[in-house]
């Protein structure tokens, strides 16, 4: 910074006016880069996206007005009636096995243990995060075939019969969830870690000495303390996993049937295979009010039930 | 887990075990592990053996020649690895592209967003202009939509663009980022006042005070955001399924599942040796970045 220092302080400042136009134009060329991005790729869709679920249009002939018949048909199409009741689902079995997990090991975690063993379990849970769900997928596909899966030959050591993970319907809906939350737990996991490490630990210790210990003290003392902590990891992780698509995908494609066919396939299906992309819109619609419905609930659920300190 | 790690859990660590003989301390003999600690130690190995026993096997079977692949029982240690597969992969596709492609979306993404993200961030924490709240407001609320409710209105307008089927357009849309926006600017609210207004009182403009005071300081922040975009793009495999069309133009998570529907089960190890390679980049920011992902990571949850 070079600074003549003969002159006087007071006048090397601008005066105020000249100062906050400076920073008027600064400000808008910051934003512009972000805020028009925006506007073209998330605000201008958006807009798009609600108009084009009137339409019927297949790209290549003009667009046709049909109403609210894209949204009728998702009533009456068994596909996509089916792929949001097993979006639903997964959800459901996804979000509670997940965070379950994820906080019996953040809990177990809080013991007393060696640093270099809380440490290498740590990154052990994290580490699923850092991947590519397709590349998981690739290879759980094959950890799941039915002859030659390291799956059924661990199961067959103990006496379980050949299970047809891939071509059943609920054996292949159940590895869609197994492959999703091995993946995931990791995220709610340290959710709960940062939650639970942020208690102080007088606490406990007053807790242990009123004698409540075990469960008592885990569903009296540490839930309450955490309870904003779970409704956000449950927020995040419903949110998540209502946009579920890579690993039905690369797993099973939806099937057998459309056992495990999710909304988000059936948007893409319908737009980029089918070219309906008008019908592709209303799912996708009716997707987004689904998540808006979830983060609501948060805020209405958080001022009843989420004890703040 | 052997007794001695289980020992070790709950006692201090004793000096080691050669020389004198040890003292009993009755200290340590009296705390031996109780049930709750034996099933705790039982549960975590088993989440452990979980958790890592997928990519072990991934990493053991990509190290077998392509046609015993699929022999079971499968062998964890490969005593003689075989890189036949390696060397396979290489020539059933073009993974010196697929890396290429990958690497120049995600580098351009990542450093797009971390640049963009610095200024809007900056702009909505230390400057003034009107309509501030409310334009901070609408950038938030495009995080509720998820990417597949626009992603075919996107596909118009690249094509609109002329940019259907290139590399920009998985990049230029990924660029402007609420999250990274957001981080940003908590990221210059939690730096102090102090030095913005020492560096007016030395006559620097409202530029010279975010380029040489607070840029500098920011680079944390920076490069959260920029892990964080490293690690959603490089493995992101939705996008790049629609907005390209030809395997020239394919990133590697899309052309590992293209590669396996050619090979379908016949060579598994050649499919395994390009996870493995793809998973390499990844491993990398888990090694050296792992507590700026993580910070970042759970910066979401802590609004």
């Amino acid at each position: 910074m070079t600074t003549n220092s003969t002159v006087p302080r007071q006048t090397a400042k601008p005066p105020a006016v000249h100062r906050s136009f400076v920073e008027r134009w600064l400000a808008r060329i910051f934003l512009a880069p972000t805020v028009l991005g925006m506007a073209l790729f998330t605000f201008l869709p958006i807009i798009a996206s609600l108009v084009l679920a009137f339409f019927r249009w297949d790209i290549i002939s003009a667009p046709q007005f049909v109403g609210f018949a894209n949204f009728a048909s998702l009533a009456q199409d068994p596909t996509v009636r089916v792929s949001f009741l097993n979006t639903i689902v997964f959800v459901a079995v996804a979000v509670i096995l997940q965070l379950g997990i994820a906080l019996c090991l953040a809990s177990m975690l809080q013991a007393r243990m060696p640093s270099w063993l809380r440490v290498f379990l740590r990154s052990t849970f994290f580490f699923p995060l850092v991947l590519s769900a397709a590349s998981v997928s690739i290879f759980m596909r094959y950890m799941f075939n039915e002859q030659f899966g390291v799956v059924n030959w661990l199961l067959s050591l103990v006496g379980i019969p050949v299970v047809p993970w891939l071509t059943s319907p609920a054996a292949s809906a159940t590895v869609v969830v197994l492959v999703y939350v091995w993946q995931n737990f990791g995220f709610s996991f340290l959710l709960f870690l940062g939650a639970l490490s942020n208690i102080p630990k007088e606490l406990h210790e007053a807790a242990n000495l009123d004698g409540a210990t075990g469960w008592k003290q885990f569903s009296n003392v540490t839930l309450p303390l955490i309870s904003p902590t779970v409704l956000v990891a449950s927020v995040m992780a419903i949110i998540s996993a209502l946009q579920v698509f890579d690993q039905p995908y690369v797993l099973t494609n939806g099937g057998p049937g459309d056992s495990t066919r999710t909304a988000v396939m059936v948007i893409f299906e319908s737009a980029f295979q089918q070219l309906e992309f008008g019908k592709a819109s209303a799912i996708g619609l009716v997707l987004t009010v689904l998540i808006l419905a979830v983060t609501a609930l948060q805020f209405r659920l958080s001022r009843r039930f989420v004890f703040y300190q | 887990m052997s007794s001695q790690t289980l020992q070790s859990g709950t006692g201090k660590h004793s000096g080691p075990p050669t020389g004198t003989p040890a003292t009993p301390k009755p200290r340590r003999v009296r705390r031996l592990p109780g049930a709750g600690t034996v099933g705790r130690y039982a549960a975590l190995a088993v989440a452990a053996a979980l958790t890592l026993g997928p990519v072990l096997w991934t990493l053991s079977t990509s190290l077998r020649t392509p046609s015993e692949s699929f022999n079971l029982p499968p062998s964890f240690l490969p005593i003689n690895a075989d890189f036949t597969a390696y060397q396979e992969v290489f020539k059933q596709i073009n993974v010196g592209l697929l890396v290429l492609n990958s690497a120049l979306v995600t580098g351009l993404i990542a450093f797009g967003q971390m640049a963009s993200a610095t200024l809007a961030g900056y702009a909505f924490a230390r400057l003034d202009f009107r309509g501030k709240n409310a334009i901070f407001s609408l950038v938030l609320a495009t995080m509720m939509v998820p990417v597949q409710v626009t992603i075919v209105p996107v596909f118009m307008l690249i094509r609109g663009m002329g940019l259907s089927d290139t590399l920009l357009a998985l990049i230029l849309p990924a660029i402007p980022t609420a999250f990274g926006t957001f981080l940003m600017r908590q990221y210059f609210l939690g730096l102090p006042n102090d030095f913005a207004e020492a560096a007016a009182l030395d006559g620097a403009g409202p530029w010279r005070i975010f380029r040489s005071v607070y840029v500098p300081l920011a680079v944390p922040g920076m490069a959260i955001v920029g892990i964080l975009a490293f690690n959603f793009h490089w493995n992101e495999f939705f996008r790049p399924l629609i907005l390209t069309i030809s395997e020239q133009n394919f990133t590697l998570p899309l052309g590992l599942v293209t590669l396996q529907g050619n090979l379908g089960t016949g060579s598994i190890s050649v499919v395994l040796a390009g996870v493995i390679l793809s998973m390499l980049p990844a491993l990398v920011v888990f090694i050296f970045g792992q507590r700026t992902l993580r910070e970042g990571l759970t910066a979401g949850a802590s609004k």
